[in-house]
Formats: C-alpha cells, structure tokens, sequence
C-alpha cells in the first residue's frame, strides 16, 4: 500500500488528497508521538493528525474507523475528511479543551452543570460501537498490564502495591465488553458555550469494560483543584450514572464505578511516573516532566483514600 | 549553614534563584517560557522545603520501616506484593499514608488541604 504520509511534508501531503487550495497551515503542538497541523481547504476548517518522519506506528487507520463508527453511533466527533495509516484530515471543531478554562470562564458557566450528564449520554452511545469490528483493538487486564508498567519502572512505590492488593482482591464482574475509549477526561473533550462538541484522542482506545470509561472520568485528577465535583470537576457521580443509563448504557454498580476509579487513579499515578522517568534517563531532559515525577505522591494521595488499609 | 561552607546556606541560595525567577523573569516571558518558569519556581520551592524538613522526614522514616521489620521502600513494595504481610496490613497502611504526607509536605503542602 503506498503511504505518501510518512515522509512528505504537511503541505505537499494535503495537496495529494485534498481538491481545493491550501490556506493557513499551521503547527498547533508539538507532541513527541503526534503532530497536529491547522488548516483552512476551500473555507472549511481543517485539522492534520500525523505521526512524524519514522514513527513505527501505523494506528491512524484505526483511529480514523474508530471516529466513524463513533460519529454513527452519535457520538459528537470531528467528521473525518481523509485517513490513511499514517495521517488523518479531519474537521477543525471549534471550541476549548484547557480543563481550568472549562472550569473557571464565565463563558462555560451555563454548560458546566450540564456537563457530568453530557458525558454519561456521550459515554453511552461510544459503548455501541459494534465491538465486533475492533477485534484488533488489544482487551487485556488492567491490573496486570499496569502492575507490569511499574515493575518495569524499577521505582517502589508501597502505596501503589496496597493499591493493586486491593484492586486484585476485589475485583468486580465484567460488566460488559466494549469498545473503551480509554481518555474520556475533562482536557480530550471540546466544549462551546452549550456544551460537549467533540470527544478527541482515540489513540489508547482498547476492548474492554465500558466501566472504565466512567471510572477515569471521576479520578481526582481530572477535577483540577475543584473537588467537590466529582465528574471532572464539573458534575456528580448521579448525574452521570443517570444520564448514562438512561442513554441505554448499561447498569452501573456503584462500588464497581469506584473500583474503576481506583484502577483510574493507579494507572494515571503510573503514568506520572513514566513521565518524571523519561527526564531522569535523561529521554528527554525538561524541567516540566522533572516536576510530574514528584507529583506521584498527589496520586498516592488519592488513591490511599479509596483504599480500607490503615484508615483511622 | 553547614561547614566548611560559607553563608548562603544552600536553602537560603535555592530561595534567592527562586525569587528571582519570580520576581524578574516571570513577569519578563511569556508563553512556554512563562509556563516553565513557572514550574521552576515550583520546583525550587520543593527544594527548599526538602533541605529543612528531609532530615527529620528520612528519621521518621526509617523508624517507621524498622518497627515493621523492613529496611527499605523497596522491601517493603515487595512485602505488599508477596502477601507476606497479610496480617500487618492496616499497620503498613498506616505507615504508608505517614509516608506519602511527608512526601507531600515537600512536593506539594496545599495537596493536603484540598
């Protein structure tokens, strides 16, 4: 299959599968895995995903069934224009994704209370997506698969060992097996003035229990300082539990959505770690990944509070 | 101070870069730069509360993994993990939340009352 995406360059890459001009090309982030490229093509608003020159990867393909089969569902997402192993043209959804901004401007203050429910409704209609046709999507154990992540790390880490004793002895039932989107959080969503437009980052998407999804959603984290909202730092565990069940998701059990949390809370604590290490190997010298590697403690924090251990 | 050197201390010579990165260059960036000297200042603020409150932190700490037989995070990680201290776990609780509040003391004391 031939694959004009890897090496040419932005411009010359949208010339050969779009029609109309290019206009306005330019680069939003500079992410080590993704480029992302903003664009204007016969007075449409345009988005470029790519992996760089040399990536290994060749899961855009997928990224890009993925978006479809969730836009079929009604899942809100940009319409994807073009796709092929290596890039993706999609729809520019305008809007914001800085989680305190959503929080914090005057501008969301109608859609915030509306938000926790958004998501339960949204969340309903990604778990849909006919799991069949996303057998290639990975469905493993989180709890091994994360527990293996860490060992990796050669960094120990007691409060994260109590966590995965507790997560391993009480584990719920599979509720179900879904497609999982895998980042559904407050900073991956697109949010107006009336609220969500568009859920972005496919990339961990993966088989699995769509409680998951709920669960990440509510990891303290994802609050940013405000805490007494539990969803995102916008809503209440009722109002996504409702509105996701009401959607046709499934039936949430409540101590099942806090294991979940856990799991969340675990992996993302996990997942600072891998960052602080890429400065300390010196990966990638930053004096900002630097800082995430002490903040591992703020998500042992965390999850020592959803955990019966010690607790006085 | 700690001899042979001199004053400064190097508390008081973290704190006098972060004032500076403070008060002089944050207000003179903008952008990326402006965001990561805002990490800086942060992190040389942990610094600073390291160098005082470490060493009683590292003495509380080693106490604590001496009353429960161990002599190390790592030993006590693998503990957890064997199951060989199924019968001691609200005590390694215990230890465990003493520990990453003394973590947090340094990397981030505002953690704690949220």
């Amino acid at each position: 299959m031939s694959d004009g995406g890897r090496d040419a360059e932005p411009a010359a890459l949208l010339r050969s599968v779009l029609d109309a001009p290019i206009e306005n090309l330019r680069r939003l982030s500079g992410g080590a895995s993704r480029e992302t490229w903003s664009f204007d093509c016969g007075g449409r608003p345009l988005i470029l995903r790519r992996d760089p020159p040399g990536a290994p990867k060749e899961g855009m393909a997928v990224e890009a069934r993925l978006l479809r089969a969730a836009g079929a569902c009604g899942v809100p997402v940009p319409e994807v224009v073009a796709a092929e192993s290596s890039f993706i043209v999609m729809e520019r959804v305008e809007g914001e994704t800085i989680p305190r901004k959503i929080l914090r401007d005057d501008a969301f203050a109608a859609a915030r209370p509306a938000l926790a429910a958004q998501c339960g409704t949204v969340l309903a209609a990604l778990h849909r997506i006919p799991v069949e046709d996303f057998a290639d999507l990975p469905d493993t154990d989180q709890v091994a698969e994360w527990r293996d992540i860490l060992d990796s790390l050669g960094q120990p880490h007691p409060a994260f060992e109590l966590g995965l004793r507790w997560l391993g002895e009480n584990r719920p039932p599979r509720s179900g097996t879904t497609v999982v989107h895998g980042d559904f959080r407050n900073g991956n969503l697109i949010v107006g003035p009336e609220g969500v437009r568009a859920v972005l980052d496919w990339e961990l998407a993966h088989r699995g229990d769509p409680l998951e999804d709920l669960g990440w959603l509510c990891v303290k984290a994802w609050r940013f300082g405000v805490n007494d909202k539990p969803v995102g730092g916008f809503g209440d565990y009722d109002e996504l539990v409702g509105a996701y069940e009401d959607a046709g998701g499934g039936h949430v059990d409540r101590d099942a959505l806090m294991w979940w949390q856990a799991m969340g809370t675990l992996k993302w604590g996990i997942m600072c770690i891998v960052q602080g290490s890429l400065h300390v190997s010196g990966t990638v010298r930053s004096v900002e990944l630097a800082a995430i590697g002490r903040r591992v403690c703020e998500n042992e924090w965390d999850l020592l509070d959803l955990l019966p251990y010690g607790r006085d | 101070m700690t001899e042979p050197h001199d004053l400064p201390s190097a508390a008081e010579l973290v704190e006098a870069v972060r004032e500076f990165l403070a008060h002089d260059v944050l207000p003179a960036v903008d952008g990326r730069v402006q965001f990561h000297t805002r990490v800086a200042v942060n992190v040389l603020g942990m610094v600073g509360r390291e160098l005082a409150l470490g060493p009683a932190q590292a003495a509380a700490h080693g106490e604590g993994l001496a009353a429960l037989g161990v002599s190390s995070e790592a030993e006590l990680a693998r503990i957890i993990r064997q199951g060989g201290a199924d019968d001691r776990m609200d005590d390694i609780g215990r230890f465990v939340r003493a520990t990453v509040r003394a973590k947090l003391e340094v990397a981030n004391p505002k953690y704690l009352a949220e």
